[in-house]
């Protein structure tokens, strides 16, 4: 596979969320409001690169009964700097989606990327395939708290839509993500099915 | 072209005049007075909220046949204009029109047709029609106006439901506001005087209890759920030194128990299971009454039971004939 294709199959035919199903509790819980979908979308991408690369670059030496525990060190050591990074330089942003950063560690899309590509593949393609991966998750969640934030609180990135009109008040609540998530991944699959044509 | 008489099925051949045209409209039939009754006490309003609801549920079918490349005539069947109905008999007359289409919309393309059209879906549409809009729109959902009196036009002012007060005053505001117990029971029962408050087609009790009536001598619902649900929270209410009678006269108890719960696709297929669906309707209606954020809780109980229908279909499913006892 080219290297740039590498880099394109997160963003579309392997979506981490709209196809592969991953990382959905970060992004159902961040996407009530753009400006906290956009900062978790940027840590991930930030995490899962550096994360893939690391371990592609440790993964002739790691013994593979406890190759793991030793990603997730990895993984852990990157998200308390993302965490850190955040509260120093965004306090509102790490107040709002503080716990969701630290639940990085564990995101699939990030241990499912390391233990299914970045093991297995050159620190080049590791890196390119985490940053599609991180994209891609990117536009998928930016997507949904789109449709919620502005249906639901009649925001985009906190500005007014439509003055003077009553938001839908569900699409911001936990069913409205849901809602939004399932219709997102159904246009989705229409579109792919169109293509395949 | 070949002649249909010729064709031979499998059994069994005994033929039902039942369609589902004929039970749609027939529950239509039995919604006849208390719509009516609902034109009378809110007027045009009523009429604008209703007419639009059953025409845009019809819209909304058709358009979702069509994209699933269905027979698109069969949007008039009834089921989704019955569902446009239900919607707008579940809220106040002063929404503003848009929000009762939403919730239409939601009820006929998501609830319905997402989950594979007439007969698939695993909850009663217009009720989740209705808790969408009242988690969406919590200040327009729950502003009511008494409705007009014969004579006098609609009053402006908003006040509380019968419920409400019962939640916030207790029996005394009750009695304050109603005069009289018997006051009470009366203008509950035919949606009159002070008791001519509440969604658009809740508001007479006698009135649905006659469509009720009209459904279960059809033999279109049976008598199961209704009676073990207004039973239930009868008993219960009763038990927790409430007023049974004024529990299953107001809010929407007796459209909720007539109406929605024996809706036939989200409710179970044997009798005994029936009998458990409205035992637990009702138990749940008296909790989120009594206990509950709401004071008012017939959808929701009905939605969370629509969610045990396959547990409580497993549980009681008769024995088939022929296999061993267990």
């Amino acid at each position: 596979m080219s290297l740039f294709k590498e880099f394109l199959k997160g963003i579309w035919e392997k979506n981490p969320v709209l196809v592969l199903s991953l990382g959905l509790c970060p992004t159902l819980a961040t996407s009530g409001s753009m400006k906290n979908a956009v900062g978790m979308g940027l840590s991930v991408i930030a995490v899962l690169t550096f994360s893939n690369i690391i371990i592609s670059l440790i993964k002739s030496f790691v013994p593979s009964k406890i190759r793991i525990p030793c990603y997730i060190i990895v993984i852990a050591f990157l998200v308390t700097v993302v965490d850190m990074l955040i509260a120093g330089f965004a306090p509102e942003l790490s107040k709002a989606i503080g716990l969701f950063i630290k639940l990085i560690v564990v995101n699939c899309i990030i241990l499912g990327r390391a233990e299914a590509f970045a093991a297995k593949n050159n620190p080049l393609r590791a890196a390119l395939d985490g940053l599609g991966m991180g994209i891609g998750f990117l536009i998928a969640i930016s997507i949904i708290a789109t449709v919620r934030e502005v249906l639901g609180a009649n925001k985009w990135f906190g500005l007014t839509v439509v003055p003077g009109w009553d938001p839908i008040g569900i699409m911001i609540l936990p069913a409205g993500a849901l809602l939004t998530f399932g219709l997102v991944m159904a246009v989705r699959n229409v579109l792919a099915q169109r293509r395949a044509k | 072209m070949e002649n249909k008489l010729l064709k031979l099925s499998s059994s069994p051949h005994i033929r039902s005049g039942d369609s589902v045209p004929k039970v749609m409209w027939t529950v239509f039939l039995a919604l006849l007075p208390a719509l009516i009754w609902s034109y009378v006490i809110f007027g045009l309003m009523a009429v604008k909220l209703t007419v639009v609801c059953v025409l845009f549920a019809m819209v909304c079918e058709a358009a979702c046949l069509k994209i699933r490349k269905q027979p698109v005539k069969s949007c008039w069947d009834g089921s989704a204009a019955l569902t446009g109905l239900l919607v707008a008999f579940n809220v106040p007359p002063t929404i503003p029109l848009w929000m009762p289409m939403l919730g239409t919309a939601v009820a006929v393309v998501i609830v319905k047709q997402c989950f594979g059209g007439l007969g698939c879906n695993i909850f009663n549409p217009a009720l989740i029609g209705r808790a969408f809009l009242l988690a969406s729109f919590p200040k327009h959902m729950t502003s009511w106006t008494l409705g007009a009196q014969f004579g006098n036009p609609v009053d402006a002012v908003s006040q509380a439901t019968p419920l409400g007060l019962l939640k916030e005053g207790g029996q005394e505001a009750l009695l304050e506001a109603f005069g009289s117990k018997g006051s009470m029971y009366l203008d509950l029962a035919f949606g009159y005087g002070r008791g001519a408050i509440g969604c658009v087609g809740e508001i007479s009790a006698v009135l649905l209890l006659l469509g009720g009536l009209f459904l279960l001598i059809r033999g279109i619902i049976s008598w199961h759920i209704p009676i073990s649900f207004l039973l239930t929270l009868a008993v219960v209410t009763f038990l927790f030194k409430g007023d049974p009678l004024f529990a299953i006269l107001s809010g929407g108890a007796m459209l909720g128990a007539f109406f929605m719960a024996t809706d036939m696709v989200t409710s179970p297929l044997t009798h005994k299971g029936q009998l458990i669906f409205g035992f637990g309707c009702g138990l749940l209606t008296f909790i989120i009454r009594r206990w509950g954020g709401y004071p008012e809780g017939v959808s929701y109980s009905i939605l969370i039971m629509n969610a045990t229908v396959p547990l409580i279909d497993g549980l009681v499913s008769n024995r088939v004939f022929g296999t061993g006892k267990k």
